[in-house]
């Protein structure tokens, strides 16, 4: 059986999922060390279910990006790119924030090396310019490098030469490259690395004490992490990517409910108390954000759930004259501000059980609301949501819509633009499934050039490299099957040069397991 | 005359965003990359047409090369070395500098090259929109010659186009030779006098994209509405709003195509509007009757935000309103048409341009 577990801000859940089946679920409250909570969790489920025999644990936690915030424990980094002479105007960190970069240590140098869209070297790689930068960072007392080649995603070749280098002259150095996890766009992906690079001696610290406390309650499974695309990486691989969990949580969570609901395709909507979530499913996975994202300030490339927010929960404050419906919330106290919970304020909430869409607390308290009152509220939470669900659609097809969350009280059982709408059982531990569901997944991404190689070709030799990855992450290699191909020409380049990228997923390849 | 500083830079983005009409790409890398540069250098002088001195020789740089390749190997000086090969070539030193396109990231380059030369830039450019190829200027539309142009890389290569039969060709080799160099070029063009500057450049289209982005800015911050905004700094008209529910776009022959389908909302429910566009929007029809075309501006911005949209970031469910503004008379001349017209493009329509209320 597997293990799931979600560490959110304020609730610990874990889940056992036997096979296709939930077979018990605890939520604790979350400790700041994480592991407490991890454990206190994993303790009631083992008592649910005594002797029962774990096969992995999957764990889903942000907690990594604290450090970031905080700026503690973060590695002295120096950030190394080949790329002379192109891009000098716009040195490593440039676009950080200033705190952030002092935090770190803000070191970098620039050598030649990298090279083309079409992969011809920009300059050759200048090995006893990288010499004399490792020398350099040992007398700054660097202990994480990041080494980021102008179109590495292209020909990562300079960047592998240029670790064997760093390891061969200090060792110690933790190296982070950046073709490894990255995309196009040169500052987003040397920032994601020295991120990663940076973050790597906590990133190492917090796996461990979670592998370790997992081994003292006997469990000896082997331990995943939750990734941001909804995929799991082992613990290896976690250290020396840690920001790639940064949004685990929501990916976590919109992949447990579309198992919940069996939904694949379609649209999730998670209504909380002050805030309601909506999100795309394609074939499982939450739809990706095509735009930057921002990590304590720095700029990068990071693939997360491309959703749209809108201030509306069951805990949002109404006022009838002058019309308004939030953005302000009572949030958490809704139990006790809430007119039908005997509190004194107006919310949504009690708007929803006047209508006779929900049925809690104490009704009679809603009972002599303004009918037209009521009306009109139900109206605009039904098309503020429907809008919602309408821009993260793709098409104007109608679609499967999944409800999830404390707040989905507040909406009737129609949705313009929704085929039909579900309300799965156990939503409350969907994040904790989602964990415990994941599957292994790789990414590839390269410029082709379809004058000398045909598209076909492109895309066979990227899938094979998807794949690669997938099976090194830990996938079961029967298993894994490419799930995206996306393909992006290169304007104002005639020479056909296109972008591909795919992504492959398989099944947890459980080879390390004791049976 | 004002100062070009760093505080102006994030405006004249977003001016330069909605001038782009779609087209002109990310803004973020060269905003980035104007910010070093002024801070390395200082700020720089922005001078009116009528300021620019009777013997004055300038000179318009650019940048000529992929987005998508400028994104990754981002652009370095070669804005300024193309400028210096040009000066070598002609032997005539620039006392100050001009845009070759007010419309998206290419506004900045000029102002690179300004800071590390210390000259001041013309407040103008030689096109007040964006379009997609080098020999779309209205200087070379009103007689400047195109060449002797030089091209410049980041590496130290820099070769001088001396002579072409058309600025099309120029335009040819130029886009050959940028390839080569790693697709991220740039190019400055032989001096112009004061003259020319004033027959035939647009006039103040820096402080036009300024000013369009302050007033979008301002209206963010007190809450007003943003075209109203838009509107109040640059005379033009709403041509529809609505909500994007259909999109075709593909690259051929290297330039993004396709169109944009948006269907109305409130003022404009029940009706649709249909944009074609060639990396820039090209006509606008709403019912199957075209309402704005090429060289006019058509322009997207976020409803709620009055930021510009361009067809790279157009996808179903987005809140856009369309906004046309005129051209820039050089534009609508017969020789203007001839270059910039929907008939330029393929299309087998005349130029209809906006009409404004009350005109």
């Amino acid at each position: 059986m597997f293990v799931g577990v979600d560490v959110g801000g304020t609730n610990t859940d874990a889940v056992l999922m036997d096979g296709n089946q939930l077979a018990g679920a605890a939520k604790v409250p979350t400790t700041a060390d994480v592991t407490g909570g991890i454990v206190q969790a994993v303790t009631e489920l083992l008592k649910q279910h005594p002797g029962v025999q774990i096969d992995a644990v999957m764990v889903g936690t942000t907690h990594f990006t604290n450090a970031l915030l905080e700026r503690r424990d973060l590695a002295p980094t120096g950030v190394l790119r080949l790329c002379l002479p192109a891009t000098q105007l716009l040195p490593p960190l440039v676009d950080w924030p200033d705190e952030l970069r002092e935090a770190i240590g803000g070191q970098t140098w620039m050598v030649g090396g990298g090279n083309e869209f079409d992969g011809r070297e920009i300059a050759s790689l200048d090995r006893d310019g990288i010499r004399d930068a490792v020398m350099d960072m040992m007398r700054r007392g660097v202990r994480a490098v990041a080494v980021c080649g102008v179109f590495s995603p292209v020909d990562p070749r300079h960047e592998e030469e240029a670790a064997a280098l760093i390891r061969e002259d200090a060792p110690h150095l933790r190296v982070c490259l950046s073709h490894e996890n990255g995309r196009m766009g040169l500052l987003e992906r040397e920032n994601a690395a020295a991120l990663n690079a940076c973050l790597g001696e906590v990133a190492h610290r917090t796996v461990e004490g979670i592998s370790l406390a997992l081994q003292q309650l006997g469990i000896n499974a082997p331990l995943f992490m939750s990734q941001n695309d909804g995929t799991l990486m082992d613990t290896e691989f976690a250290s020396r990517f840690p920001v790639l969990t940064i949004s685990s949580g929501p990916t976590n969570s919109m992949r447990g409910a579309a198992w919940l609901s069996g939904i694949t395709d379609g649209i999730v909507v998670d209504v909380g108390g002050t805030s309601t979530d909506v999100g795309a499913l394609v074939k499982g996975f939450p739809r990706e954000s095509a735009v930057s994202v921002h990590l304590a300030g720095v700029r990068t490339n990071f693939r997360i759930p491309d959703m749209v927010s809108i201030a509306l929960g069951g805990g949002t404050v109404v006022t009838p004259d002058p019309w308004r419906m939030g953005p302000e919330s009572v949030g958490y106290r809704l139990t006790d501000e809430a007119l039908v919970f005997g509190g004194k304020t107006l919310t949504t909430t009690d708007l929803a059980v006047a209508a006779g869409r929900a049925d809690v607390g104490a009704g009679q308290q809603a009972a002599g609301l303004e009918p037209s009152l009521v009306e009109r509220a139900m109206a605009e939470i039904q098309s503020r949501v429907e809008t919602a669900v309408d821009r993260v659609k793709l098409s104007g097809e109608d679609v499967p819509v999944a409800l999830v969350g404390g707040g989905s009280i507040l909406l009737g059982d129609g949705l313009a633009g929704a085929s039909e709408v579900l309300r799965p059982e156990h939503a409350g531990v969907a994040n904790a499934i989602g964990a415990a569901i994941a599957q292994v997944g790789g990414q590839m991404e390269r410029v082709y050039s379809l004058e000398t190689g045909g598209r076909a070709e492109a895309i066979a030799d990227c899938s094979a490299g998807a794949v690669r990855r997938a099976v090194a992450a830990g996938a079961d290699p029967a298993t894994v099957e490419v799930v995206d191909v996306e393909e992006v020409p290169l304007t104002y380049v005639p020479s056909n040069a296109t972008l591909v990228r795919v992504r492959a997923v398989g099944n947890l390849a459980l080879t390390g397991s004791e049976s | 005359m004002w100062q070009a500083t760093e505080d102006v830079l994030a405006p004249i983005a977003t001016g330069a965003g909605i001038l782009g009409t779609g087209g002109g790409g990310n803004p973020y890398i060269g905003q980035l990359r104007a910010r070093q540069a002024l801070k390395r250098w200082g700020p720089v002088t922005v001078l009116a047409p009528e300021e620019v001195p009777e013997d004055a020789r300038v000179i318009c740089v650019g940048g000529i090369g992929a987005p998508t390749v400028g994104i990754e190997k981002v652009r370095d000086l070669q804005s300024y070395h193309a400028l210096r090969a040009i000066e070598e070539f002609t032997g005539e030193r620039a006392t100050a500098l001009i845009s070759n396109e007010i419309g998206g990231s290419n506004s900045v380059e000029v102002m690179i090259a300004a800071a590390k030369a210390g000259l001041p830039i013309v407040d103008a450019d030689g096109m007040g929109r964006a379009f997609p190829e080098f020999q779309m200027k209205t200087f070379f539309v009103y007689g400047v010659p195109c060449c002797p142009m030089a091209i410049a890389d980041e590496k130290g290569n820099s070769i001088v186009i001396r002579e072409t039969i058309t600025p099309a060709w120029a335009e040819r080799l130029a886009r050959a030779a940028t390839i080569q160099m790693g697709c991220v070029a740039c190019y400055a063009v032989a001096p112009m006098s004061a003259e020319q500057i004033r027959t035939t450049a647009v006039p103040n289209t820096l402080s036009l994209a300024r000013d369009l982005g302050l007033a979008v800015q301002m209206a963010h911050d007190t809450g007003d509405d943003p075209l109203a905004a838009i509107l109040d700094t640059c005379p033009g008209k709403v041509l529809f709003s609505g909500k994007v529910v259909d999109l075709d776009r593909r690259t051929t022959g290297g330039f993004a195509r396709g169109t944009v389908a948006i269907d109305g909302l409130d003022d404009y429910a029940g009706s649709r509007m249909v944009i074609d566009f060639q990396n820039e929007n090209l006509i606008a029809q709403v019912g199957g009757e075209i309402v704005c075309t090429v060289p006019d501006l058509i322009c997207a911005v976020a409803t709620d935000g009055g930021e510009p949209v361009t067809t790279e970031l157009m996808r179903y469910g987005l809140r856009v309103t369309i906004v046309g503004f005129p051209a820039p008379a050089l534009w609508t001349t017969p020789r203007g048409l001839a270059e910039s017209g929907p008939h330029h493009f393929g299309y087998d329509t005349d130029y209809i341009p906006v009409r404004l209320d009350g005109s």
